[in-house]
């Protein structure tokens, strides 16, 4: 599935990945963990195609093919889906004519023929009540005016209708109580299947009770410099990240 | 200085430009050497349908601005009314109309100024008289050709109770000004005055109004909004004036511009003068580019980037469109803009 190989970017001149490597395999979800500025963020924009960021070596293809040279839209429609850190306000597009403009773009891309009406209703409103999203919310302007676990779970719900098979959550959790980490989290494992991976970005471990990584890699100054099974999330929760910002 | 004078007369020297304070970033003394020959007479039954023609049968067309043509609306009545001003060649015209709407009428004026390619000068009169709780909405199109100048003038004189609303959706012309002027009694009566303009080329349109507000309990509502791209340039220039003992007054005004090119200029004049102690008044200006952050969101979840831009510039110009009150008219506006958006 994505394999990023010896990847350095900079943003400004200034190198953030400094060489790191990755192996997410179909089926699989990776954990990386991090202390701030590690570079976590930048990874999931690179991989996203972000403007501003310069990848100065290195390689990131998903099934073999090179993602680094397409634009974020075509990266999009090949099933790369980054869930925002911090989800953007669209004023005056409602949420259902984002996703649905979204939608047959991507299936446009991949030359299928548009969803009709009636079918992306029926979709929008049986993920809307999985996510408990009141549908109403989806006729207002796209995240406007909404709470910061609400964003999230627009993020989610956009996730489900879009299926992408390559998902990346940025700090997804930031911003949740219990109750709404849950419903998506939810939402997340009901996308778990052989055909797709997850590459969730986070500062706790507490996402990863409710989101449980097949491995987990430590981020630190740019690089991949540990990684393990479940068991080394518990270890960083407990121990901290003091002796990986040594050892980078 | 008159354009009307000017064309009348066939003399340049009364076309106002920039060494008149309202008039400097719109110089026609300067553009216009000499003003052109009165435009030819043409048959109004050659020039095609309008914009809003679908919408109602009780149309007057005024083709190269000849004669005087009156509005009126009787007490309680209620109509629509199309009224197209349409201009051919190059020749130079001058229009009047009046609109009166008696107490308790309601009017929906469906304006729109329509030229071809020719070199034309236009210019169009109108004078709206409001009785006492009458209500007029005016949506106005404007598809000038790219050699036309354009200027329309039109004064505003409300009655206590009275409701005036307005949109101007303009594409620009060589030159061109869209003006209104309001004489507001206050008195519960209400207005709204708002504006979109989409230029590209080397269009230039020029939103300009003066509200001002006499009497107690008076409230105006105004947002503009508008895209330049290519060397187009926009010019807004808003004024609310709230006279001595005019308290209570309530007066919003905002211009927000996008500008899609580093060759486009937005030209912005917002002014609130106020005399009166008890007053809500607010302004916002604003000028700038897309959001880039909202672009790539939108890019992240598969829309193009063209696709994007258009998406996220038709919502900006949306808050305006969603404000006009008459709903097919609404349609047609946004499909004007979508249309202009789009290419």
């Amino acid at each position: 599935m994505l394999s990023v190989k010896d990847l350095r970017a900079e943003i400004d001149g200034k190198e953030i990945l400094k060489g790191l490597s990755l192996d997410v395999p179909a089926g699989e979800v990776h954990a990386i963990m991090g202390p701030n500025g590690a570079g976590k963020s930048t990874l999931s924009y690179v991989l996203t195609g972000r403007q501003g960021y310069d990848v100065t070596a290195g390689s990131a293809t998903l099934d073999g093919e090179d993602l680094l040279v397409l634009e974020p839209n075509e990266r999009a429609a090949k099933g790369v889906f980054l869930s925002f850190q911090y989800p953007l306000e669209i004023p005056g597009v409602p949420a259902l004519t984002f996703i649905r403009t979204a939608l047959n773009a991507q299936r446009k891309a991949r030359g299928e023929p548009e969803i009709t009406a009636p079918e992306f209703l029926k979709l929008a409103r049986a993920k809307a009540a999985e996510l408990k999203i009141d549908f109403d919310m989806l006729k207002r302007a796209l995240n406007v005016g909404f709470s910061g676990g609400e964003k999230k779970r627009m993020e989610i719900l956009q996730m489900a209708m879009l299926s992408p098979r390559f998902l990346i959550l940025d700090e997804t959790d930031s911003g949740l109580d219990i109750d709404a980490l849950r419903i998506v989290a939810d939402g997340v494992n009901a996308l778990r299947g052989p055909d797709r991976a997850m590459l969730v970005i986070t500062h706790y471990q507490r996402l990863l009770d409710y989101i449980r990584p097949d491995r987990v890699h430590v981020l630190s100054a740019g690089r991949i410099v540990a990684s393990g099974g479940p068991e080394l999330a518990l270890e960083l929760e407990r121990d901290g990240y003091d002796k990986y910002a040594r050892a980078a | 200085m008159s354009v009307a004078e000017a064309i009348r007369e066939r003399d340049a020297a009364r076309l106002p430009g920039k060494r008149d304070e309202d008039w400097r970033w719109t110089d026609l003394r300067g553009l216009i050497r000499q003003v052109p020959p009165p435009s030819a007479e043409v048959d109004p039954a050659v020039v095609g349908a309008g914009p809003f023609d679908a919408l109602t049968d009780e149309r007057v067309v005024i083709v190269n601005g000849l004669g005087a043509v009156h509005i009126g609306v009787e007490p309680g009545e209620a109509k629509v009314v199309v009224l197209r001003h349409v201009s051919r060649g190059d020749g130079a015209h001058a229009a009047r109309v009046s609109v009166e709407v008696e107490a308790g009428g309601r009017l929906t004026l469906l304006e729109s100024y329509e030229g071809d390619a020719g070199g034309y000068l236009a210019q169009a009169g109108l004078l709206f008289s409001l009785g006492k709780d009458a209500t007029l909405e005016r949506v106005v199109l404007v598809s000038d050709g790219a050699e036309g100048v354009t200027v329309s003038q039109a004064e505003v004189e409300l009655s206590p109770g009275a409701a005036f609303a307005q949109t101007v959706a303009t594409s620009g012309a060589r030159r061109q000004r869209i003006e209104v002027r309001v004489a507001h009694p206050g008195g519960h009566a209400g207005l709204r005055l708002d504006g979109v303009y989409i230029l590209d080329g080397k269009r230039h349109a020029d939103l300009t109004s003066v509200v001002t507000h006499a009497g107690v309990d008076g409230a105006t509502d105004q947002l503009a909004k508008g895209v330049v791209r290519d060397q187009a340039r926009a010019v807004f220039q808003g004024r609310i004036v709230v006279a001595e003992g005019a308290d209570r007054t309530d007066a919003r005004m905002g211009h927000h511009a996008l500008i899609l090119s580093d060759r486009a200029e937005v030209d912005a004049k917002p002014e609130l003068e106020i005399y009166a102690d008890d007053v809500a008044c607010a302004h916002g200006n604003t000028v700038g580019a897309l959001d880039e952050d909202a672009l790539f969101y939108a890019r992240q979840r598969g829309v193009p980037e063209p696709q994007a831009r258009a998406l996220l510039t038709e919502a900006f110009i949306g808050e305006v469109v969603d404000r006009i009150g008459h709903e097919p008219a609404r349609e047609i506006v946004r499909a004007w803009v979508s249309e202009r958006l789009g290419g």
